[in-house]
């Protein structure tokens, strides 16, 4: 039996209609029209399918549609800004840090997160922050070497915009 | 994949949780849905009904009271890991937190979820045994209680993880109360073992009333599954049960040597 449900995803109300087996990804790809987010493993391992859920990362493969109603949701679609890549889709474009493609709307959703809880991070910390999302082409280097810019970027911009930044003062 | 039809019940109370079980006996709880809902995805479980316990408030957090922590069963493992002052009053169950999963399992996987399921690989049971854990299974302060190290106490938590799910082929969690140089405590616990968490009375026994240095570490990992049933012991595609029980005294050591280190014995 389908229940009506009202989903909050990158700032806009959507009202659908699903069987409470559908799983959030499928709702935002099929219902919604939101193809950021990818479907890989299905079985909350690849991490391509990773959204923000009230600001933390989530494998949108393992969550049903009908338990994000309330939440606010957040695709890859919504992390620029009026047409301006966000510092970290500038950062894999410059270092190279995609070959198919196939895995970056996660590896950006989940390094954004990451950023907003350390905004200065080693690239140990980066490959364990990255330890649920794949990458078939890459090797990682290029990946971490993203990360790395930029979360330098976004520390720029933080202090830039007259934030305070780690360290600084 | 997708999961088998079912009802969804979304519980807004412990005691509407309660009832709602009660009138639908084949129904399954849901969590943060971190083992549930891979499991119905993959057709291990078709449950007619799930009732859905996120809504319920209340239920999430950390609270602490005197010489414990109360963990709401609703708490992801995300908040106990990064919890400062969880490092320091129980390190085991905080560093097993962290080792869970991936990030995004963290932040959506929930304790009392792990703890109902008991997966056999999973990494809190063991845990939360050697921290001398308290589960609360009833009523409206339902959660997990677990008491404060003192100044003589350490522990912490190593594994050896399935290479493909990260699920524990072999966890070792071990909590030492030391007096002077010698173990007055030790609670010592393993996963992916049995088909339960299991404490690994052999090697605790081995340790007791001993002088905490690399002897005794390696004896108690000598002796770490001398209280097991072998024909008990999990054997899998991954790790044959005689490989399991190497791993068994090789990881028992590694958590004695972490957790001695921390005591400053080692």
């Amino acid at each position: 039996m389908e229940r009506d449900i009202t989903l909050t995803v990158n700032g806009t109300e959507h009202e659908l209609s699903v069987e409470p087996r559908t799983l959030l990804i499928h709702a935002l790809r099929d219902e919604m029209g939101y193809t950021g987010p990818n479907v890989g493993c299905e079985s909350s391992t690849c991490g391509t399918c990773t959204v923000h859920v009230d600001g933390k990362a989530v494998k949108a493969c393992t969550e049903l549609a009908v338990r994000a109603e309330g939440s606010e949701i957040t695709t890859i679609e919504a992390l620029n800004e009026d047409g301006e890549l966000h510092p970290l889709q500038e950062s894999f474009q410059e270092e190279h840090g995609l070959q198919c493609g196939y895995c970056t709307p996660g590896m950006v959703m989940t390094a954004a997160e990451f950023l907003e809880e350390e905004p200065d991070p080693d690239r140990e910390e980066i490959r364990e922050a990255l330890e649920g999302n794949l990458c078939r082409c890459t090797g990682y280097q290029n990946i971490v070497n993203a990360v790395e810019t930029g979360a330098e970027k976004m520390r720029t911009e933080t202090a830039a915009d007259g934030g305070t930044v780690e360290g600084g003062d | 994949m997708y999961p088998d039809e079912f009802e969804y019940h979304s519980a807004d109370s412990v005691e509407s949780a309660v009832s709602l079980l009660a009138e639908n006996p084949e129904a399954e709880l849901i969590a943060g849905g971190h083992s549930l809902l891979p499991t119905m995805k993959s057709g291990l479980a078709s449950p007619d009904a799930l009732v859905d316990i996120s809504g319920v408030d209340g239920l999430e957090g950390v609270e602490r009271d005197g010489d414990s922590t109360r963990i709401g069963a609703m708490t992801t493992y995300a908040e106990v890991a990064d919890d400062d002052q969880f490092w320091e009053d129980a390190t085991v169950v905080a560093e097993t937190a962290g080792e869970i999963g991936d990030r995004q399992v963290r932040n959506r996987g929930t304790v009392g979820g792990n703890i109902a399921h008991a997966d056999p690989a999973s990494d809190l049971p063991g845990a939360m045994l050697a921290a001398d854990a308290t589960v609360h299974v009833h009523g409206p302060d339902g959660g997990v209680e677990v008491p404060h190290e003192d100044g003589d106490t350490a522990s912490g938590y190593v594994k050896k993880p399935s290479p493909s799910s990260g699920y524990a082929m072999v966890g070792v969690a071990a909590r030492l109360t030391l007096d002077g140089d010698s173990v007055a405590d030790a609670r010592v616990a393993a996963n992916g073992v049995m088909d339960h968490g299991t404490r690994l009375s052999g090697a605790e026994d081995a340790l007791e009333d001993e002088t905490l240095d690399a002897d005794a570490v390696e004896a108690a990992g000598a002796a770490a599954g001398d209280d097991l049933d072998e024909y008990m012991v999990m054997e899998d595609q991954q790790a044959s049960a005689e490989f399991r029980l190497q791993l068994l005294s090789v990881y028992t050591e590694r958590a004695l040597e972490k957790v001695g280190e921390r005591a400053g014995a080692l």
